[in-house]
């Protein structure tokens, strides 16, 4: 192999150099250039050539093979068809580009001249330039009379801030106000809590002690904005023995015999709190980890929240289903300026 | 000069000749040739990494292209009639049964989304690493500052074009990802509800995000990448490429391989390789599955999952911040006004902006900081090899420290399943690595450079070690070291060593309080240096060498040997 590392091998200078009473070392100038095997070689170059010319060939055959996954490769709606089609094509490309890109850098390392060229860098500019240029643009300043007529300069500026502000009102229209939207759901008196995503309402004898439902209210399937509506909707259903839940003053009657229901959105950033740890009763969202204790109404035990999850007020209707008391008492979701 | 009266005194005799002929004689080719042509840029594989990022754009336009074609930016509701049985007859938008049609029902199309996802985390990599490469050889240096700028609004501009991108087939995952978006904008005090509800076009998920980003991340964002890069080129043609340096290298010269040949087909070459590899591993490696997430649902989420690789950093600070302190603390400030109460939301302000402002600050100020304490306004063409510039490099480690440990907090739940270790308990540490970590990278690193930097000094005043060991005739067994040679010994030792800058007093004996900050802080970067070796020093420590390991005899002793 060709060593094209620079220096002589084994040159070791001697020391007493002339200049040892300067402060650094002088540039000793480029080190003296070593010939490749194929400089020198003729069988080496004309091997190199071969091996250039081989890579170039596997180019061909790669492109070769992705005409055959193409064209010879039919989908038949199996994920194996699909992997086997998407391998062929992606290798033929590989060995397409590789067999070019390989080929050429292989041929510039083995075969083109290496020899190191020095090129002088001019300054970025000359002084001559620079007072030709300040010359310019006074001569450019003076003749348009901007410095001597500050009515005409004051005006245009206050006009040049001024127009450019159309162009920011004209987003206006991007999206409506936020009104009162975020702070209400769907939820409201005697609306029946149903299954996420089916929709059919469940009785409380449905719901076992340990048990945990993903619910949406009644009608959410039919309403127009439905994502929109559901994202804020969203409940987890749980029930525990009623004894290990500790109500506040106020809320002892917004769960029904040990079945309490919390927003599922979490009061951090807003991801869906989906994780339900049945034996320590914490609910854990998936994004970032906010943990939160149904034993002490949903309170923030860890991770980025600052907020316990809403809790939504349930009861029973007449014919044993789970239904709403009322909306949210507080906005759900992560939290916004107005929300206080 | 005009060429209106210009009479043609030249006859190409060869086709070729008459083509370029015919075009240099309408748009003066032969002026960009002799410019061009023969220029010299130099070789170094670190100069390589710019590259990556300039070749994943291209393959990006071009996957992206095709992409475009059978995309359909929609969130008008569907019922996916496609080939992928799984799905078939779910509800999902326009825009996620085209992303699943391109995968499915579009021979290549898969291949074309996957290479288009893989070169798209390639891009921002190889724009990170690049200006890695930029800061720790100090190649930022004047008079190259304002095109390390133009490199850092490069990288915010490849950070939208990822997450923009990201967002796209609408899938639950990437809606996962916009919902935490929402949350992080409604935080913003004042405007925050208003911007979300203009950038979603109303209530989250809405109808109109997605047609939004798709026009962001199709037209204004790569034009304004290509804009960039052109002004970025223009200014690395202009200033010269810088280069390391060497024995013939000097501040005033450039070394290397002309463009034409070595330099274009190595580049060019390069080109086909990064495309190459990049199908390799479209082809082999699974990315972005969106048919196993589903179409976005606000409510589903599925466990463990990661934002793209560049937004980990975002979302792992997110969840490093604590959102309560203790029973009855807090950091939603609930504050009082005269209109009514307004919720400051610090849980989620401070971990989504502070490290990216100040990552950003620091990155695009860093020419100007470094200049302010170096005092040194020279033009600087030679790089510097990251040791002989030891606490710029150290803080640049803490930096990548600091950014990594947010990185892994993103992955804080697959660490803890991975290693079952305590999901809490990986936090905490991480908490503390995120303060400490930083520093201790700091003291570390810099020893380390300065390590080096005496092990250099070692081999240019002693020479290399040879391993060869020669029992001298009096016992005593010694290692032979062998001189470096003058090519060497140069790249060893040409390197400055700036020494702490003690404030002078003014005519008035004071000494004013910024030169009092600038005195410490230039204390603080370079107190512990280690200067080059210099002639003097090699000569006087040969003569101590030779007394010291042999006398004359012992030396010829081992010269016969």
């Amino acid at each position: 192999m060709a060593d094209s590392s620079h220096g002589a091998p084994g040159t070791s200078v001697t020391v007493a150099a002339p200049g040892a009473e300067l402060d650094e070392f002088q540039n000793p100038g480029l080190p003296p250039h070593r010939p490749r095997l194929a400089d020198r070689d003729p069988k080496a170059e004309k091997r190199a050539e071969r091996q250039v010319a081989l890579l170039f060939a596997i180019s061909v055959v790669g492109t070769l093979l992705f005409f055959v996954g193409y064209f010879f490769i039919p989908l038949d709606q199996t994920i194996e068809r699909l992997r086997l089609q998407n391998l062929m094509l992606g290798l033929g490309t590989a060995f397409a580009m590789l067999g070019i890109g390989v080929g050429i850098v292989h041929w510039a390392k083995t075969l083109m001249p290496d020899h190191e060229v020095t090129e002088s860098r001019h300054e970025v500019r000359s002084e001559q330039d620079r007072q030709d240029a300040e010359k310019i643009v006074n001569d450019i300043l003076e003749e348009s009379g901007i410095k001597r007529r500050p009515l005409i300069r004051n005006t245009l500026l206050g006009a040049a801030i001024l127009a450019p502000l159309p162009a920011i009102a004209i987003f206006r229209d991007l999206g409506p106000l936020p009104g009162n939207t975020l702070k209400q759901t769907m939820w409201d008196t005697g609306v029946r809590l149903t299954r996420d995503p089916s929709g059919t309402p469940i009785r409380a004898s449905d719901v076992t002690v340990g048990s945990a439902f993903h619910v949406i209210p009644e009608g959410l399937n039919e309403v127009e904005n439905k994502l929109e509506e559901k994202a804020k909707a969203v409940v987890l259903l749980m029930r525990l023995d009623p004894e290990e839940l500790n109500p506040s003053p106020g809320r002892e009657n917004w769960g029904y015999d040990g079945i309490v229901a919390y927003s599922k959105i979490c009061t951090h950033v807003g991801c869906p709190v989906a994780l339900y740890e049945q034996q320590t009763h914490h609910l854990l969202c998936p994004c970032h980890q906010s943990t939160f204790d149904l034993e002490q109404e949903c309170k923030v035990i860890f991770g980025p929240a600052a907020r316990p999850l809403p809790q939504l007020p349930i009861e029973i209707d007449d014919e044993g289903y789970l239904v709403a008391s009322s909306d949210f008492q507080e906005p759900v979701g992560p939290s916004f300026w107005e929300r206080g | 000069m005009s060429s209106s009266t210009a009479t043609h005194t030249y006859t190409p005799k060869t086709r070729v000749g008459k083509v370029t002929d015919y075009v240099d004689s309408r748009v003066g080719g032969s002026g960009i040739v002799k410019e061009f042509g023969r220029k010299i840029f130099p070789d170094h594989w670190t100069f390589m990494f710019g590259e990556v990022a300039l070749y994943t754009f291209v393959i990006l336009l071009i996957s992206g292209t095709f992409l475009t074609f059978f995309y359909d930016p929609s969130m008008a509701e569907t019922h996916y009639e496609g080939s992928y049985l799984p799905l078939r007859g779910v509800e999902m938008s326009v825009a996620y049964a085209s992303s699943l049609d391109i995968s499915f029902d579009i021979r290549g199309g898969l291949f074309m989304r996957q290479i288009h996802h893989w070169a798209a985390l390639l891009f921002v990599a190889s724009v990170a690493v690049h200006m890695l490469r930029v800061f720790f050889t100090g190649a930022f240096r004047r008079p190259r500052e304002f095109n390390w700028v133009v490199g850092c609004v490069l990288l915010i501009l490849s950070l939208a074009a990822g997450f923009t991108g990201y967002s796209l087939p609408d899938d639950l995952l990437s809606g996962n990802g916009l919902r935490i978006i929402d949350g992080v904008m409604k935080a913003i005090p004042v405007v925050g509800t208003y911007l979300s509800f203009f950038l979603f076009g109303g209530e989250f998920p809405g109808t109109m995000i997605i047609g939004r980003l798709y026009v962001l991340h199709i037209l204004l964002i790569p034009a304004v990448i290509l804009l960039m890069i052109g002004i970025h080129l223009f200014m690395v043609v202009l200033h010269k490429h810088s280069q390391f340096p060497g024995p013939g290298r000097t501040n005033t010269n450039v070394v290397g391989y002309p463009v034409g040949p070595v330099y274009a087909a190595k580049a060019g070459g390069f080109f086909f390789i990064v495309f190459g590899v990049l199908a390799a591993i479209a082809a082999a490696f699974t990315i972005n599955p969106i048919w196993n997430y589903g179409p976005y649902d606000p409510s589903p989420v599925s466990a463990g999952t990661q934002p793209d690789w560049y937004i980990g950093w975002v979302d792992g600070a997110l969840r490093l911040m604590p959102g309560t302190i203790g029973d009855n603390f807090d950091f939603e400030f609930m504050i009082p006004f005269p209109w009514g109460v307004n919720a400051l939301s610090l849980n989620v302000l401070i971990p989504a902006l502070v490290p990216a402002i100040i990552v950003f600050t620091a990155m695009f100020l860093w020419p100007w900081i470094e200049a302010w304490v170096t005092k040194d306004k020279r033009e600087h063409h030679l790089l510097n090899r990251p040791r002989n510039a030891p606490t710029r490099t150290a803080i640049g480690v803490a930096g990548i420290t600091f950014y990594c440990v947010m990185w892994a907090a993103a992955s804080s739940d697959l660490i803890a399943t991975h290693f079952l270790v305590s999901l809490n308990d990986v936090l905490y540490w991480l908490r503390f690595l995120v303060i400490f970590g930083p520093i201790l990278a700091f003291m570390v690193s810099r020893r380390i450079s300065l390590a080096l930097q005496r092990k250099d000094r070692e081999i240019a005043l002693h020479g290399r070690e040879t391993g060869r060991i020669v029992r001298l005739p009096h016992g005593e067994f010694i290692e032979v070291h062998e001189q470096v040679d003058d090519y060497k010994r140069y790249k060893l030792t040409a390197f400055e060593s700036p020494e702490v800058m003690v404030p002078t007093p003014d005519e008035n004996g004071k000494i004013g309080l910024v030169d009092k900050v600038h005195g410490r802080v230039s204390r603080f970067f370079f107190e512990d240096r280690v200067a080059p070796v210099t002639p003097k020093e090699l000569a006087a420590s040969h003569g101590d060498h030779h007394g010291e390991i042999a006398g004359t005899k012992d030396r010829e002793s081992i010269a016969s040997h």
